[in-house]
């Protein structure tokens, strides 16, 4: 076992996050600007750079979101999202901890054939492709956010527990691919304690906190995919058998458990899209910009084409040759499947260099809006009338150039721990080559 | 190798930060006025990419074929502001190599935030020192980078 230092040995870490109204008032507090920019969206200007849905959400969020959340938490983001929360207090008949009652769910398991990420992996495709309407119009993005929580409301009530966040947020499996990569990690201390505890308090409830909300049991957990952070098992376990650990980078990635079809094909889908985001939104080409805004016409139809088969087709395809190239002594899908994983951290770094592109453009627009959140004449910040221009200037290819140089050691690093681990010391060479052409697609479309 | 094994980061990264410091070498032609006659309309530049060598002075003519564009030069920071049959004029010395993003300072519509191009200076230093850094770091986890199992093998 590899480093580990548990944070929960400071005892104000541990009533941070045991006790229920920090994560309450932060995740209450998001509902509520959540909600506003719902309302902001349908209200206020159509203008997507002077609205709030599409600044808080799309450029402010974002940015905190693949650049600090996800590298450096993990999952944190799931523990204080609002999205499922109006579903949970009506599953749990409760607005704040287990009060002995039920709630208004059905209560029915999720069914086994759909537990994968298979319909997350699509639900972000869809939303990839109409992503150019969504990131631009703020009643579109307002009908999208508002759909998500119907929908994660609608199977609190048919199913038991966080069923959405777990199969069908298509954020969910974006973030639980890369939080594999991240230095936090929930685990369980000692694994007797666990084995002979009967009462499995941390996947049923008890009074002091819910079973799961994911469906985790911690003792099966291996890696961060399948733990939302949200500490209910600190609550609930007796026996104070859970770690918060601080870990070394990308930890969860090479080992021999764990790793599924779907999730490495999630690896291929959002090294595709961000790619093609890369292509669509910071590069100079205009007819493909309006091939991924004109929804519906033939030039769209195309822009689905290339970015569907680009995701789900030519990156994994090309990435199954090599697989073959690399001689596997285990079975083609099982080889596929294990290296894949290798991808994460420059998936990881892909995304960081995209989004740092896009948020250094458009954070000059955080300030006016937070000013005037409608797009109707307003000043209350004193900051409506600031002047728009670009920020990281002269480091920005300097900060990308970096983080897509560190993501290709990464990949090429794990994927030397996964060849070592499945006695395949080969399987290091055809990622390598891979990484290396899809570092060599990224650099060009971001300094090329 | 133990000695090896120690240095190896060190080694490791006083080379990456050579890499960064490796000039890249430019063009050498004659300093030139370049003028660009640029249209900009709902969400493009045409043309997107303009190539000029270091030292060259550039002259960008914007003009534009529907509503109010702007022409912002990342790293140069200067701007023109062009409405439909009001042409506007820029005129700056392209003393830095690199590519420079060229972006619609004026918001005109859905895509407005994306509508860009490029201005490439001589050859982007960072497109080679990005490449060279990134083969140095797939080198380095081939050859010297002990990999980091879960199951804590090395």
């Amino acid at each position: 076992m590899t480093a580990r230092f548990d944070v929960l040995r400071y005892p104000w870490v541990r009533r941070l996050v045991v006790s229920r109204w920090p994560q309450y008032l932060v995740r209450v507090t998001l509902l509520a600007l959540f909600l506003l920019a719902v309302l902001v969206g349908w209200l206020g200007t159509p203008v997507g750079n002077r609205n709030f849905a599409i600044v808080g959400v799309w450029i402010a969020w974002w940015a905190v979101l693949i650049l600090v959340a996800v590298p450096f938490l993990g999952r944190a983001w799931c523990s204080v999202c609002p999205l499922p929360l109006p579903g949970e207090w009506l599953q749990q008949g409760s607005l704040l901890g287990p009060r002995g009652r039920g709630g208004w769910s059905l209560g029915r398991r999720w069914p086994r054939r759909w537990r994968h990420i298979w319909l997350q992996n699509a639900g972000f495709t869809v939303l990839a492709l109409f992503s150019a309407v969504i990131l631009t119009r703020p009643g579109v993005t307002a009908w999208v956010l508002l759909g998500l929580v119907l929908l994660a409301v609608g199977v609190s009530l048919v199913y038991e527990r966080r069923a959405f966040c777990r199969y069908l947020c298509p954020v969910g499996g974006f973030i639980g691919l890369y939080a594999q990569a991240a230095p936090l990690e929930l685990r369980v201390k000692d694994p007797a304690v666990c084995a002979a505890h009967t009462e499995k308090a941390c996947y049923t409830g008890n009074e002091q906190g819910f079973g799961c909300p994911w469906g985790t049991f911690p003792l099966g957990m291996v890696r961060n995919d399948v733990c939302g952070l949200c500490f209910e098992c600190l609550r609930t376990c007796t026996y104070d058998n859970l770690a918060l650990n601080i870990r070394p980078l990308g930890a969860d990635l090479a080992q021999r458990r764990g790793a599924k079809l779907d999730e490495a094909f999630k690896a291929f889908i959002l090294l595709g899209s961000a790619l093609t985001y890369a292509a669509v939104f910071l590069g100079p080409w205009g007819a493909l910009k309006d091939a991924a805004y004109d929804v519906g016409a033939p030039s769209w139809w195309g822009y689905a084409a290339l970015l569907v088969g680009l995701s789900w087709v030519i990156l994994p395809g090309l990435f199954s040759l090599g697989v073959w190239a690399g001689r596997p002594r285990l079975s083609w899908r099982r080889a596929f499947t294990v290296l894949a994983y290798a991808l994460v951290p420059l998936g990881l770094a892909m995304w960081a260099a995209f989004s740092l592109a896009f948020v250094a453009a458009s954070v000059a627009y955080v300030l006016p809006v937070l000013s005037d959140p409608f797009g109707w004449g307003w000043d209350l910040l004193g900051t409506a009338g600031w002047a728009w221009r670009p920020v990281l200037d002269g480091w920005l290819p300097l900060l990308q150039a970096g983080l897509l140089a560190l993501g290709a050691f990464w990949s090429v690093r794990t994927a030397r721990g996964i060849g070592a681990i499945w006695g395949w010391p080969r399987a290091v060479y055809p990622v390598a080559g891979y990484v290396a052409l899809m570092t060599g697609g990224m650099l060009w479309l971001l300094l090329g | 190798m133990r000695n090896f094994g120690e240095w190896r980061w060190g080694i490791g990264l006083v080379v990456a930060v050579l890499v960064l410091g490796l000039p890249v070498p430019q063009p050498q032609a004659k300093p030139q006025e370049r003028v660009f006659r640029v249209t900009a309309r709902q969400f493009a530049f045409e043309p997107p990419v303009l190539q000029v060598n270091p030292g060259d002075r550039v002259v960008i003519e914007l003009r534009s074929s529907d509503v109010v564009h702007g022409l912002y030069v990342e790293g140069y920071d200067v701007e023109a502001v062009a409405e439909p049959g009001q042409p506007d004029r820029i005129v700056f010395v392209a003393d830095r190599p690199g590519t420079y993003r060229l972006r619609c300072s004026v918001t005109c519509g859905d895509l407005h935030p994306f509508m860009g191009g490029k201005l490439r200076v001589g050859r982007n230093p960072w497109l080679w020192k990005g490449a060279a850094l990134a083969l140095w770091g797939v080198t380095l986890a081939l050859f010297a980078a002990r990999p980091r199992t879960r199951e804590g093998g090395r």
